[in-house]
């Protein structure tokens, strides 16, 4: 059995804890990210409590990982050291905050709402899948560097 | 600043914020891997032979989630404040600027502040700026 096909099973019930979290978090109702986001309007905190939530379990497990030498099923950690701070990581993160306020969607729920055979949100699934495509084209054509995996 | 107290949702968001991070928290133990949904997904476009498997088993579980969910409670349809025009820009320039930036809320914000990377404390201090000042302009310059 390759590595891919041991890891079909985990990756499914994790992509389904991910979503089921996202659902009960509010994450996937955009005017819920926009009042989080409005801060110069009437806030709604919540989104500090998820991200709270989220970091506070998430850093035990990265801790307890520094520990071992391969991941529980086998697999090496595909994440190591900090890349460093350059102009590629703060132009498209600046970039995809605009796109993140416009919308009150990013791309966790923009899948998950997909999952509700709802129309907007296949028109924003679609279109986020195509900037990802363009982006790949304009990164092979500018010799751009793309880390293999960090997210 | 005013604290829209109607909307607040402690106890949910917090929930639903520690299954997220216990998911992502699995992600790395058990597979090794960071849950960046933005990476996971641009992983398949197009596909990589040999890597594709577990993305796809991992989108599929996000797709499934919502139904999942509403099994166990009740959940209301997304409320878009956007016209379609507007969302597929947005659409655009989240794809685009996740992979140039190389990773999203879930992968920058949530696995990234959790194994304390400074590049994605920076990436999410950058995204967050920018977003708020986008609501900012939509609802109250722009308005």
């Amino acid at each position: 059995m390759t590595a891919s096909k041991r890891s079909l099973i985990p990756s499914f019930a994790l992509g389904l804890l991910f979503g089921f979290g996202l659902c009960l978090s509010g994450m996937t109702q955009p005017p819920k990210v926009q009042g989080f986001l409005d801060i110069a309007g009437l806030w709604d905190p919540s989104l500090a409590f998820v991200m709270g939530g989220a970091v506070g379990i998430g850093m035990l497990a990265f801790f307890l990982s520094r520990r071992l030498e391969r991941s529980l099923l086998g697999e090496p950690f595909s994440f190591s050291g900090d890349n460093g701070v350059d102009a590629q990581l703060l132009i498209g993160s600046a970039i995809f905050g605009v796109g993140w306020g416009l919308s009150g969607v990013c791309p966790g729920p923009a899948i998950v709402n997909l999952g509700l055979f709802d129309a907007k949100a296949a028109i924003f699934a679609a279109a986020m899948a195509a900037g990802m495509g363009l982006e790949k084209l304009f990164a092979l054509r500018a010799h751009i560097k793309q880390p293999e995996e960090e997210s | 600043m005013q604290i829209d107290w109607l909307h607040f949702s402690p106890w949910s968001a917090l929930s639903g914020g520690a299954l997220i991070g216990l998911a992502a928290g699995l992600c790395a133990l058990l597979l090794g891997r960071v849950a960046g949904v933005s990476g996971i997904l641009a992983g398949l476009i197009p596909p990589r032979p040999g890597d594709v498997a577990w993305r796809a088993a991992f989108i599929a579980g996000l797709l499934a989630a919502p139904a999942a969910f509403a099994m166990v409670h009740p959940l209301a349809r997304p409320e878009f404040g956007s016209g379609p025009a507007t969302l597929a820009v947005a659409g655009l320039l989240v794809g685009f600027g996740a992979r140039l930036g190389s990773g999203c809320t879930s992968g920058h914000g949530v696995c990234g502040l959790s194994r304390l990377s400074l590049r994605s404390a920076v990436a999410t201090a950058t995204f967050m700026a920018t977003a708020i000042v986008t609501v900012f302009l939509v609802r109250h310059v722009f308005q």
